[in-house]
């Protein structure tokens, strides 16, 4: 990473005024950073935080029980939405712990797209669970990997147990055109969401 | 004890480059606030890492997530450096954002015309 070549296109429109973002959240190899980076137009960034000791030794990653330091990647990009609006994605797995880097993205983000696995699909309970807790509105999209099973919506929504409002679509994080649907649906779904139901 | 010894060891880098402070002299500063170079300010003065921030900001307008991704910095010690050199006059930020619970339903039929375009 470090030094990336910085060319004109890196730079965003002088006209753009204003930004916003959406999270990208999920378990591990659920296809978060694929599908940043198919609908990003510059070539995704990835910071890196470090996180001190708690819970370092239950991270799927963790290389040795005894590691206490743990690396947090976020990994994002851009959309240029019109001649004075950009969204950003922020692809970052959702684990409890890494609480600052969960409040900086959280903060003033409209909302979550959960990417699930079929195959494994009690892995999304825990990020479900902390978007709730700080009252973040998700949608629910199923990246369909080759050779995973393919279920009923009904089956995977009582599998996640989702609310009958909560968006669940299916798309391909590899192709763009599933993919933008999946983010349509998350702002579909928030442009139908009362004042009255968002506070908390 | 030496995991804790080691630990500290690894924090001592992004200390110095902030100058030995963990917050931002502003919390209005977000992953996506755009800063800009203003190019009025000469860069004697500046630490390395000050240098670069301004450096990459000359041209055009970044996310401060782009500032830390391109320069390879965590968000948190970016925060700290563009927050400086906001208040040196080395940056402007472009769009601040409001801190509002409730997205702007303007801004979000915004966002779903954007995204509907590239369909």
């Amino acid at each position: 990473m470090g030094s990336a070549p910085v060319s004109d296109q890196v730079y965003l429109s002088d006209s753009v005024r204003a930004a916003v973002k959406i999270l990208v959240v999920g378990h591990f190899a659920v296809g978060k950073t694929t599908f940043v980076g198919t609908l990003s137009e510059i070539r995704p960034l990835r910071t890196e935080e470090i996180m001190t000791q708690a819970g370092a030794h239950v991270d799927d990653l963790a290389g040795s029980p005894e590691k206490t330091t743990t690396t947090v990647a976020m990994d994002f990009g851009r959309i240029t939405l019109n001649d004075h609006l950009v969204l950003y994605l922020f692809g970052a797995p959702g684990q409890k712990r890494f609480t600052r880097l969960w409040k900086d993205m959280m903060y003033g983000a409209l909302g979550a797209l959960v990417l699930a696995d079929t195959r494994r699909l009690d892995a999304s309970f825990d990020i479900m669970g902390l978007l709730e807790e700080h009252g973040m509105p998700y949608a629910v999209a199923v990246n369909q990997f080759e050779g995973a099973p393919l279920f009923p919506e009904e089956e995977i929504r009582e599998a996640l147990d989702l609310l009958p409002e909560t968006p669940l679509v299916t798309c391909d994080a590899r192709e763009a055109g599933s993919s933008t649907k999946a983010l349509i649906s998350l702002v579909e779904y928030l442009q139908t969401r009362t004042p009255a139901q968002e506070q908390r | 004890m030496t995991p804790p010894l080691r630990r500290e060891r690894g924090l001592v880098r992004p200390y110095v480059v902030t100058d030995g402070r963990a917050h931002p002299t502003r919390n209005t500063l977000d992953l996506v606030t755009l800063v800009n170079g203003t190019g009025s300010r000469p860069l004697t003065g500046l630490s390395p890492e000050k240098r670069r921030v301004v450096e990459l900001c000359r041209p055009g307008a970044l996310s401060l997530a782009e500032v830390a991704g391109h320069l390879n910095l965590a968000i948190s010690v970016t925060k700290v450096l563009v927050s400086d050199l906001i208040d040196s006059g080395h940056l402007t930020a472009r769009a601040p954002i409001p801190r509002t619970e409730l997205p702007d339903a303007r801004i979000l039929q915004e966002v779903l015309d954007g995204l509907r375009s590239r369909l």
